[in-house]
């Protein structure tokens, strides 16, 4: 009888809506944020940015700057050109892709409104804000470049005249001649139909909650630098090798890291520059970011042209997909700049399984912040142009836009499957993920009523918009790394220590910037060696406790570093076997261990994995030879990607007086795999939607035409808020994925690449009786209302008024 | 980022507030609830010399009764604004408007008279000061004067304060048993109106509108009154065809900008969309 409720070892951890325990920390903010580190006899770093976009630096006089009061050194370009180098890029994407020198602070000229061009280094951070003032630049105007079409057109002004264009590389990828498909061409002019749209991914501001900041110690043996980076490890490596400081002389440190969504991928300039002040003054250097610079020069995100020319039979049978891609690169390549279009190359087919692929994507340099990774990062890009195109061919053939997709999609009995743009899709269930959204939906409920909103000219309509969407997660495998020339590989590390009472210590490569990672590793190890939750420490973000790692970004840590752990784990489960068989005097044979205990089959006997670790630690009683350690470390590198997928029905209601949208329902129905803990999958559903939904309707960076950047702070790039979003429902179907153990895909960005499409689709499906085609994003009322206007004008049928 | 140095002082009465300005010299400013200030100082647009603090002034706080109008004190914060039973009963398109600004957490600290002083054309409060025929009551070292609030506006930003001056309260005439509403159109809750309409209306036992006022945010460098639909309006019925031929007046004499949320046209179109909205919610039709 059970006297006691224990929590019982055998309720599984894994599945558990667990609250997140860095939460109590995070919140409270008793904790430590780059900016709250203190050290004695710090300095602050303030940086005087470009407000040009393309000027040549004729002079700067620093000489009333460093006469303030609390200064200690002002730097130009010039005193720092030769050891700042040249910011890297790790992703060649051609043998021929051109990177420009990108320093960290502008020797001779500036290329875009932010770039910055001397520094100041003072006792306070006001005292260096003062000073920055006071420095004197004389700028040479220089022809701006900021259209992306003008800008890859030969004959157009140069951002590097020393490149002689302004096109980084060009990338192809040809199902024919890869061997995974037929030619497009071919499909194109053989179709009954042709589809063939341009649409626009605007340039976007990932706008994290904590600013950028850094703090470099270069006092003791090793310089240290802590940052409010999602890539501890992978600035280090990038520091050693391009300021040429000895790797094992540099220790980074991610503390507590408050967002990223890509936008901390980053090897960033003011990280080397607090670096070089530091090392030059021998003192320690802080530099925290204000909003509007973060906005001005932190990397942007997105910003493509899209052109699809899509063939189809009458009976909706999609055949081919052409994609030609002009991808903003801003002005400078930065870490992967270069390689993000190529993230999305890979998914331009979807959940489809048409014949014929081509993609050629032009990457351009314009006067504007350098793009790079941003939430999904190439995948949502991907997933808005193959998810509004397919809405595009239903209204060309008249047909529904789900039943255009269930003609096209992978049928569930056919995984694994090889797509045309040459991966393998593992596992997924379109059919159920769809028939779950659709019921919950109640789509045809809504589509009655839109029936009824159009009859009756009701000045709002109703739009649905569908988005089926897949992407790939877990990167990466690193062969598949290496076959696209990217500079690293994709696998993650971990360690599992037991320690003497018990307790466990788990240290992973994957550096957590809000996702999680803590509880949900926890509630992985917990049920591994049937420890309780509340015993596991997850320990991160440091290269000396956690020297390997490949960090956290492309929805990875759960798919790849919870592998890691797994394996890590279940080899201290092997290294106890022996001993605990010792302790018992038993056959090793004999033993099976399940939650957290070591038992004689067919006996009463058995011993716990913490009285072995005990054991372990005094060491008074093992087999000969044995070494007194259960630690264990595994490098886990996946053999694929993961693939999740689901069904997003987006109901907006259009004002079609102003052109205001109002989203009123949104029903996503996820599968990403086995689920570790439903309520963290909540909040990356939740967040992810509302950050799609916002590049659908709220977000854009804009330039003005002398390339200063009007939207430098919330006043004008509008991130929503919880008034201005929907009540969200959200489930999921749970099909596991087959590549790794736990069945996971990863959830990190599905909402955001997913929703976007969703929420543009059902604009259009509101107006589109109104004569209207496209609405560019961000769907602005404005736009809308001026789409409204001129489509009622062109159509000659009678307006629905 | 961090805002340029300056001098602080925050004197306990208005005349040693208008004493303090007055012995800072002209770079001096004052800060009420610092809602928009603030920003400004930290973005370094602007680097005065010293700030005179009028949050200790308990006199330039509360509504009080005076007569035929209610008097807002200036530094009265839009919570309490919202809150007061006289402006609720004698200006109840005040309190519709307040309750539209910003978040809970700026109506405590923002203030109505800051508001009016800061003269941001997007500023809810301006439309409804023009609206309502306020008078503000301004005090300097040459001691008082009133200004209607259509003098009171004259640029962007701009007002006829004198920089020695400090707005002391907004004189309200009461508009006892007016509907009111104000219709604001704005593309995210946290961001400033594109276009908003401040309408309130009195409208007879037999549903004939006896007065109207209807003022404009953001339709001009500085709030304007749409008096072409007020006389549109005066005399007749209230009912939804004279008030949707009356808001076709609504841009009249406005002269709205462009910027990437909106640019002339479409605020114009904008403009009578929400008046006829304003019109129609205060009227209750």
């Amino acid at each position: 009888m059970t006297a006691t409720v224990e929590p019982s070892a055998a309720e599984h951890e894994v599945g558990k809506a667990r609250i997140r325990k860095e939460d109590d920390h995070l919140i409270t903010g008793r904790t430590k944020w780059t900016d709250n580190l203190v050290l004695p006899g710090m300095l602050h770093m303030g940086l005087l940015r470009s407000p040009m976009a393309h000027a040549r630096i004729a002079g700067i006089d620093v000489e009333t700057a460093q006469a303030m009061p609390g200064v200690v050194a002002v730097y130009t370009g010039a005193d720092l050109a030769e050891e700042q180098g040249s910011l890297p890029n790790a992703w060649q994407i051609t043998e021929d892709m051109k990177a420009p020198q990108a320093p960290s602070l502008a020797v001779d000229t500036v290329r875009f409104a932010g770039d910055a061009v001397a520094m100041v280094i003072a006792r306070t951070a006001a005292e260096a804000q003062d000073a920055t003032e006071a420095i004197d630049v004389d700028y040479e105007d220089l022809p701006v470049v900021l259209d992306l079409a003008d800008a890859a057109s030969d004959g157009s002004d140069l951002v590097h005249p020393d490149l002689g264009t302004n096109v980084s590389a060009v990338w192809t990828f040809d199902s024919a001649e890869a061997g995974t498909g037929t030619d497009v061409e071919d499909e194109i002019r053989n179709a009954e139909v042709v589809v063939e749209r341009t649409f626009r991914q605007q340039r976007l501001i990932p706008a994290f909650m904590e600013p950028r900041s850094v703090v470099v110690d270069p006092t003791g043996t090793q310089i240290t630098m802590w940052s409010a980076t999602q890539v501890p490890h992978i600035l280090k490596l990038m520091l050693a090798m391009t300021l040429g400081i000895p790797e094992h002389k540099l220790r980074v440190i991610a503390p507590d890291v408050g967002g990223g969504f890509g936008g901390k991928l980053q090897v960033c300039p003011e990280e080397v520059l607090a670096l070089l002040a530091a090392r030059r003054l021998g003192k320690p250097v802080k530099y925290t970011e204000s909003r509007s610079e973060s906005m001005q020069a932190a990397h942007h995100g997105r910003d493509q042209i899209q052109k699809l020319t899509l063939a189809a039979r009458r009976d909706g049978t999609v055949t081919g997909l052409k994609v030609e891609l002009l991808a903003d690169m801003g002005a400078y390549l930065r870490l992967v700049t270069s390689g993000i279009p190529i993230l999305g190359a890979f998914m331009f087919n979807g959940i489809y399984k048409f014949p014929a692929y081509h993609f050629t994507c032009t990457n351009v340099f314009t006067n504007k912040a350098p793009t790079d990774a941003y939430r999904g990062a190439g995948r949502p890009e991907a997933t808005f142009a193959i998810e509004r195109i397919m809405d595009e061919l239903a209204t060309e053939l008249d047909m529904d836009p789900l039943e255009v997709r269930a003609k096209n999609w992978i049928a569930h009995e056919e995984f694994p499957f090889d797509t045309v743009a040459g991966l393998t899709y593992d596992s997924g269930n379109y059919e159920a993920a769809t028939a779950k959204a659709k019921e919950l939906f109640d789509y045809d409920g809504l589509r009655r009523e839109q029936a009824e909103r159009r009859e009756r000219g009701d000045t709002v309509q109703l739009g649905i918009g569908v988005s089926t969407f897949t992407e790939m997660c877990g990167l990466a495998p690193s062969r598949v790394l290496g076959s696209l020339s990217y500079g690293a590989g994709g696998w993650e590390h971990a360690s599992v220590r037991m320690l003497p009472t018990g307790k466990v210590e788990v240290v992973t490569g994957s550096s957590a910037h809000g996702q999680g990672h803590e509880t949900a590793f926890s509630q992985i190890v917990a049920d591994r060696l049937g420890v309780p939750f509340e015993d596991v420490e997850v320990l991160h973000g440091d290269t000396q406790t956690s020297p390997r790692g490949l960090d956290t970004y492309g929805s990875r840590s759960l798919s790849v570093g919870g592998m890691a752990i797994v394996k890590a784990a279940d080899r201290v489960i092997d290294k106890a076997r022996p001993l605990a068989a010792h302790l018992m005097e038993a056959s090793e044979d004999d033993l099976e261990f399940s939650d957290g205990q070591f038992t004689v089959k067919g006996t009463e006997a058995s011993v716990g994995i913490a009285d072995v670790a005990l054991a372990v630690f005094a060491a008074h009683n093992l087999p000969d030879g044995a070494e007194p350690n259960l630690d264990s470390e595994a490098t886990y590198d996946p053999d694929n990607f993961s693939f999740p997928h689901g069904t997003h029905l987006c109901a907006v209601e259009v004002d079609t007086e102003t052109g205001f949208v109002t989203v009123r329902k949104y029903v996503c129905v996820d599968d990403i795999g086995t689920v570790v803990n439903p309520l963290i999958v909540e909040g990356q559903v939740h967040g992810g939607l509302a950050q799609g939904i916002a590049q659908a309707l709220y977000e854009d960076a804009i330039y003005d035409e002398s390339g200063t950047l009007l939207t430098g702070s919330f006043a004008e790039y509008l991130v929503p808020g919880a008034p201005d979003l929907p009540h969200f429902t959200t489930d999921r179907t749970e099909t596991p994925a087959t590549g790794n153990a736990l069945g996971v895909k990863g959830v990190g960005e599905a909402g955001t690449i997913a929703s976007t499409p969703a929420v543009v689709n059902s604009v259009l499906d509101a107006v589109r009786h109104m004569g209207v085609r496209d609405v560019e994003m961000p769907c602005s009322p404005m736009r809308v209302w001026k789409a409204i206007q001129a489509g009622q004008t062109s159509s000659t049928q009678e307006g629905v008024r | 980022m961090i805002p340029s140095g300056f001098d602080y002082v925050a004197p306990t009465s208005l005349d040693d507030a208008v004493a303090a300005l007055a012995d800072a010299g002209e770079d001096a400013k004052v800060i009420a609830g610092g809602q928009s200030l603030m920003p400004v100082l930290r973005l370094r647009l602007n680097s005065p010399s010293t700030l005179v603090d009028l949050g200790r002034i308990a006199e330039l706080r509360g509504v009080r009764e005076d007569g035929e109008a209610i008097v807002v004190g200036a530094m009265t914060t839009h919570h309490d604004v919202i809150a007061d039973q006289l402006v609720g009963r004698h200006a109840a398109l005040l309190t519709d408007a307040t309750q539209t600004v910003a978040d809970p957490q700026i109506r405590h600290r923002g203030t109505f008279g800051g508001s009016l002083a800061h003269a941001d054309p997007a500023g809810d409060l301006g439309a409804v000061a023009v609206a309502l025929n306020a008078t503000l009551t301004v005090v300097g070292p040459n001691g008082r004067r009133d200004i209607g609030a259509e003098d009171f506006f004259t640029d962007f930003f701009t007002t006829a304060l004198e920089p020695d001056e400090i707005l002391a309260s907004v004189r309200i005439p009461k508009h006892t048993g007016w509907a009111a509403h104000y219709e604001k159109f704005h593309r995210v809750a946290q961001s400033w109106s594109m276009v908003a309409v401040a309408a309130t209306v009195d409208v007879d036992d037999s549903g004939v509108i006896r007065e109207a006022a209807v003022g404009l945010t953001n339709m001009s460098a500085v709030p304007v009154r749409a008096r072409a639909v007020e006389q549109a309006l005066v005399g007749q019925s209230a009912d939804l065809e004279v008030i949707r031929a009356a808001a076709e007046h609504a841009a009249e004499g406005a002269d709205p900008m462009t910027d990437p949320n909106a640019d002339a046209e479409y605020r114009t179109h904008l403009a009578k969309v929400l008046t006829r909205r304003a019109v129609v919610a205060a009227a209750g039709v």
